[in-house]
């Protein structure tokens, strides 16, 4: 199988000094699907700000075979679409369809096919119908739906999505569960929420003070570490 | 809130938001030359001027109260100069300058809530104004939605917790919210400098094409600029 994403031995060391990560080694295959458990501060964050090169750590980071490196970092965030967990701070632009051609408009598209490619996403997602609305206007779900409609755009091969359920009520996080299920590339899911992984990874991996502490399947990780809210 | 009013003002539909933001553009740059170059005793020239802005401004279908009411913001400014001047012993070039101020931000209110931002600056791009200004303009823009917001939420959090206590109160607390402010907008424009950054962004925001510059365009343009000058010249 295919290695997505390969990393071996990344550290990284906030300027307050803060010891962040501290030697992760992982890996993700094509097409798989990962969660990463762990408590707030345990890295998980700062660990998939490295994927796209948004922090720089020690340590060697292979997305889908191309080394992270300077003159690899434009065409490696078109490799790894990151979802940030809070939409407001991903949704900049003024009117939705503006913002999703955002990304393929810096990836040297045209306007006219980045707006159409911003089209079929937000249609794919089920947005068609906010085109020429503000983002600031729209609820929580649809939000997230925009947000995710953003990287897709850039036809990434990885998606990483930080606590994708966050703010969204049942039936939103439902319709997000659906969508990101029929989604197919390889997936890593930032997330507290140990249902959300039951229903979209195959895998887990636990982080515990900026080393991965665990690695299995979700049952097994979520029982191992009592990763419930109850 | 405010931003978010001009933001959606810029985003109508009349026969000023119809122009090529190019013409809105040097429509503005004439109406500010012609403005600041009045010499202070020409006061009619003033009332023309103004009486110029609320035809555009009722043709721009915004209204009227609203847009003088933004566009006195620029007056605290202005009339800190204008009152020193007066006291100097000119208050005709006093009331010029606090005129002129008004005129100017009214104009430039004018441009900013008939064109959206991503019309104007790719305007600005085509007439090759410096990359750097332009994003710059993009990024305060930006930016500001995020004090706003951050302000708004943060005001809303002080007031649930202010019970019937004022005055000094408010003060110390105004003092500890704008330290607080500035901290937590800096993480959120990090945070969305970081999403930019993931989508691509590499330093430049890439405008759309302008339209091609109709007749009517300039037409608008010839009658915009006769009009200041025939102010300038005559009153």
């Amino acid at each position: 199988m295919t290695r997505a994403i390969q990393v071996r031995g990344l550290r990284y060391r906030y300027a307050d000094g803060t010891q962040a990560l501290n030697g992760i080694d992982f890996h993700l295959d094509a097409g798989e699907s990962v969660a990463l458990f762990g408590a707030n501060g345990s890295g998980k964050t700062t660990f998939v700000l490295h994927l796209n090169g948004l922090l720089r750590g020690e340590g060697s980071i292979e997305i889908c075979g191309l080394p992270l490196a300077d003159d690899t970092l434009q065409d490696l965030r078109s490799k790894v679409g990151v979802v940030f967990q809070d939409s407001d701070e991903q949704l900049f632009m003024p009117t939705v369809l503006e913002d999703v051609a955002f990304g393929p408009l810096n990836l040297g598209l045209s306007p006219e096919d980045a707006t159409t490619r911003a089209r079929t996403v937000l249609k794919r997602v089920g947005m068609a119908h906010a085109l020429d609305r503000a983002p600031y206007h729209l609820s929580a779900g649809e939000k997230k739906r925009v947000a995710i409609a953003g990287v897709l755009a850039m036809d990434p091969e990885i998606l990483v999505l930080d606590e994708p359920t966050t703010f969204l009520d049942p039936p939103a996080r439902r319709d997000l569960v659906t969508l990101l299920r029929g989604l197919p590339q390889a997936k890593v899911l930032v997330t507290h929420d140990a249902d959300l992984a039951r229903a979209l990874a195959t895998r887990a991996v636990f982080f515990e003070q900026g080393r991965i502490a665990g690695e299995g399947e979700v049952i097994e990780i979520v029982q191992r570490f009592h990763w419930e809210y109850s | 809130m405010h931003h978010l009013v001009i933001d959606r003002w810029s985003r109508g539909s009349s026969p000023l938001h119809a122009r090529d933001p190019r013409a809105k553009l040097a429509v503005l740059l004439v109406f500010l030359v012609a403005v600041s170059t009045t010499p202070p005793r020409a006061q009619l020239a003033f009332v023309a001027y103004a009486a110029l802005l609320i035809v555009a401004i009722r043709l721009a279908h915004l209204p009227l109260r609203g847009m003088a009411g933004r566009a006195a913001l620029v007056l605290p400014f202005s009339a800190t100069f204008a009152l020193i001047t007066w006291w100097s012993g000119d208050p005709l070039r006093a009331l010029a300058l606090a005129e002129k101020s008004f005129l100017s931000g009214m104009a430039a209110l004018l441009m900013v809530s008939s064109t959206p931002l991503t019309a104007w600056t790719a305007a600005l791009e085509s007439w090759r104004a410096p990359r750097m200004l332009i994003l710059v303009i993009q990024f305060v823009y930006r930016y500001l939605f995020v004090i706003a917001e951050q302000a708004q939420r943060m005001r809303w959090a002080a007031l649930c917790r202010r019970g019937t206590q004022k005055g000094y109160f408010d003060f110390s607390a105004a003092a500890g919210l704008l330290g607080v402010l500035f901290a937590r907008s800096w993480q959120r424009a990090d945070g969305i400098y970081h999403a930019m950054l993931s989508r691509g962004f590499h330093g430049r925001f890439v405008p759309s094409p302008p339209p091609p510059f109709r007749a009517s365009d300039a037409m608008f343009c010839s009658t915009c600029f006769a009009g200041c000058l025939a102010i300038r010249l005559l009153l």
